[in-house]
């Protein structure tokens, strides 16, 4: 689905009001909800992008607040991939903590597929982690992935929890070797 | 090598290479609230995993922390609610915890700087985007989502990847009634709120050399805005100063050995950058932004300019080529991660005393830690903002996210020394956000309407 407009802050994606939960759960019901009062026509609202699960965004889309509610709505909402001009640092890393890629393509390219899905909403497209290749119908544009998030999304391995857990030992030692850990006091 | 603050924190810091190509980073100081955690907790909890440092987290309640009465129960059920749940988590997991009831409870990038927890060369992470604040110390300090706040109290750790780093150099001196929030909106403004992105800000020149620490946090705390995760100053005497005596500092001979590393941590003079940009702030004149983000912004002096934005135009109700200034306000706020610190609410007051509040405008001043609190009061300032009718609150975030009851109304027009201006940011989904100095919303809560804060200080003795 086509969500067009730059800087759309997580702040628009999720109100701080729903943030007043001690649980992720639910958040996709208001996802864009104060966007989606304020126009009748906003692509959450729209019948014809129901069970899209692509989302197709322009410029610096998630900058802002650093909440993962933003993410978090939008993939319990079923969204599995977002093509985007160009995204924020945390919102990205958020998302894919979440193993939801956020897709950089070029202006040009957003707006070709932004129109192409307004005009024949029921086209299959897909996005392709390994090869960063967006198709829609016969349109394929050039997309990228940060590489480091590439490979994780095609190995599997996106949640680095367990790689971080893994070493101990490491860690220890640059926690003896860093001076301030000795100083910590009251 | 020459190397800047960020390459030697960062690799000082380093733990590994992962498969990934990120890096392994410890994370030296993390700093929790009610907002972005508990989810985290209930992740440990389900992996059975246990917080792998306690002693390195500390946490603290002030996002949806009522600001009016803080007496427990809150008689707001959801912030009782979250408050509780971090107790709480705070308990099983052997965290030290300043709740409402505590002499030291403040929004979080308040307090680590406060408490002497924020140290230069320190990585530091935490479930807010402001995080960046801390950098105004020479850390490297940097917001986080909550999947990354369980990464942090399961290992410590988080991958990562390293940022460019670009110096910012302002030169000058600011001329009277311009303060660090007109110098960071004039930077995003340049810049763009996405010139960051990719970016570590470095600050300096001498403009940013003559600066305290609280101007410094000022600056720092909203890089982000401008797409940077991260933006610091070296440390320097200013920053060792602001430390000696802190409850969590090294005290006596620890001090000075923790001075020099501080001080071999900070940027050589020859490190290259992969960006330099300059700044000459005599010509910064006191700013305000008109939009809805905070690169929508104008000198007060001036018409805005030409941007294409209509969104923008059509939602704060402004026209190309209008002027900023004469803006009638509802709502004035002095407060937030950005602008809630004492010499905040001095500038501020220096603008007030004598002056009361215009009728129709709802002012109120939330200082940004029960430290910042006590201080101001033991100085007076609390009867100077109570006489021209502020409300004088407890600390918290309050009205700069509206999480709590502290809410814009319909379509007001707040004049607010907070971060964001975005839509819906303060709490009504059709409330307007004018961003400006603490000072300048003073000025704007007596006059009722946004204006030029030097002409206001022209009255009073410098």
């Amino acid at each position: 689905m086509p969500l067009r407009g730059d800087e759309l802050d997580t702040d628009r994606i999720m109100p701080a009001r729903f943030l007043r939960a001690v649980s992720f759960d639910g958040l996709e019901r208001h996802l864009f909800e104060d966007d989606r009062a304020a126009d009748p026509g906003h692509a959450f609202n729209d019948p014809r992008y129901a069970g899209a699960s692509i989302l197709v965004v322009n410029a610096n889309f998630g900058c802002g607040s650093s909440r993962e509610h933003a993410p978090q709505g939008l993939v319990r909402a079923g969204i599995r991939a977002i093509v985007g001009e160009s995204f924020s640092e945390i919102f990205q890393g958020n998302a894919a903590m979440l193993g939801l890629p956020c897709f950089v393509a070029s202006h040009e390219a957003v707006e070709r597929l932004q129109t192409l899905i307004e005009t024949t909403p029921d086209v299959a497209i897909a996005a392709d982690v390994a090869s960063g290749a967006i198709t829609a119908g016969s349109m394929r544009i050039a997309a990228t992935l940060p590489p480091a998030l590439r490979d994780g999304f095609v190995s599997g391995q996106w949640n680095p929890t367990l790689m971080l857990l893994d070493r101990y030992d490491e860690v220890r030692a640059v926690a003896d070797r860093l001076p301030y850990m000795n100083w910590v006091i009251g | 090598m020459p190397a800047t603050l960020f390459q030697k924190v960062w690799d000082a810091h380093a733990v590994r290479t992962l498969p990934s190509g990120q890096t392994q980073l410890f994370v030296g100081l993390h700093l929790v609230h009610e907002v972005t955690t508990p989810q985290a907790f209930d992740m440990m909890r389900q992996q059975g995993w246990r917080v792998a440092f306690p002693e390195r987290t500390f946490a603290t309640v002030d996002h949806i922390v009522p600001t009016s009465s803080q007496r427990r129960p809150f008689l707001d059920l959801m912030a009782e609610e979250m408050t509780t749940a971090l107790e709480r988590n705070c308990r099983e997991a052997g965290i030290r915890l300043w709740a409402p009831d505590n002499d030291n409870q403040g929004i979080v990038h308040v307090i680590g700087p406060e408490l002497g927890l924020t140290q230069p060369g320190m990585t530091i992470a935490c479930g807010d985007s402001h995080t960046s604040t801390h950098g105004a110390l020479g850390a490297i300090a940097f917001g986080i989502g909550t999947s990354q706040v369980r990464d942090v109290l399961a290992s410590q750790c988080l991958a990562l990847d390293p940022l460019n780093v670009r110096r910012i150099d302002i030169s000058g001196r600011l001329n009277r009634g311009v303060y660090a929030k007109d110098v960071i909106l004039t930077i995003i403004r340049r810049l763009g709120v996405q010139g960051g992105v990719g970016f570590a800000y470095e600050y300096g020149g001498s403009t940013i050399d003559a600066m305290t620490i609280d101007e410094r946090m000022t600056i720092c705390n909203m890089s982000i805005e401008g797409g940077a995760r991260i933006g610091y100053v070296n440390p320097d005497d200013t920053t060792y100063a602001f430390l000696r005596g802190r409850r969590f500092s090294p005290a006596g001979d620890a001090f000075d050995r923790a001075v020099a590393w501080w001080r071999q941590m900070a940027s050589d003079t020859s490190a290259t950058y992969a960006d330099r940009v300059t700044f000459d702030a005599t010509a910064i004149e006191p700013t305000v932004t008109w939009g809805i983000n905070p690169g929508q912004s104008v000198a007060v002096s001036e018409p805005i300019d030409g941007d294409p934005d209509d969104e923008a135009f059509a939602f704060m109700g402004f026209r190309p080529g209008q002027r900023v200034r004469g803006t009638r306000i509802d709502v004035a706020f002095i407060g937030s991660c950005t602008n809630g610190r004492l010499s905040d609410l001095e500038d501020a007051a220096h603008v007030v005393r004598g002056h009361h509040v215009a009728p129709h405008v709802k002012a109120l001043v939330v200082p940004g830690s029960q430290a910042v609190r006590r201080a101001a009061e033991a100085r007076g300032l609390h009867d100077v903002f109570i006489e021209a009718g502020f409300e004088w609150r407890g600390a918290g975030c309050s009205m700069c996210l509206g999480m709590n009851q502290d809410r814009l109304e319909g379509r007001q027009v707040s004049a607010s020394s907070s971060n964001r201006n975005f839509k819906g940011r303060q709490g009504s989904p059709t409330g307007r956000t004018l961003l400006m100095s603490p000072a300048m919303v003073a000025a704007a809560a007596i006059a009722g309407e946004v204006v030029d804060v030097r002409e206001m200080l022209e009255a009073v003795p410098a």
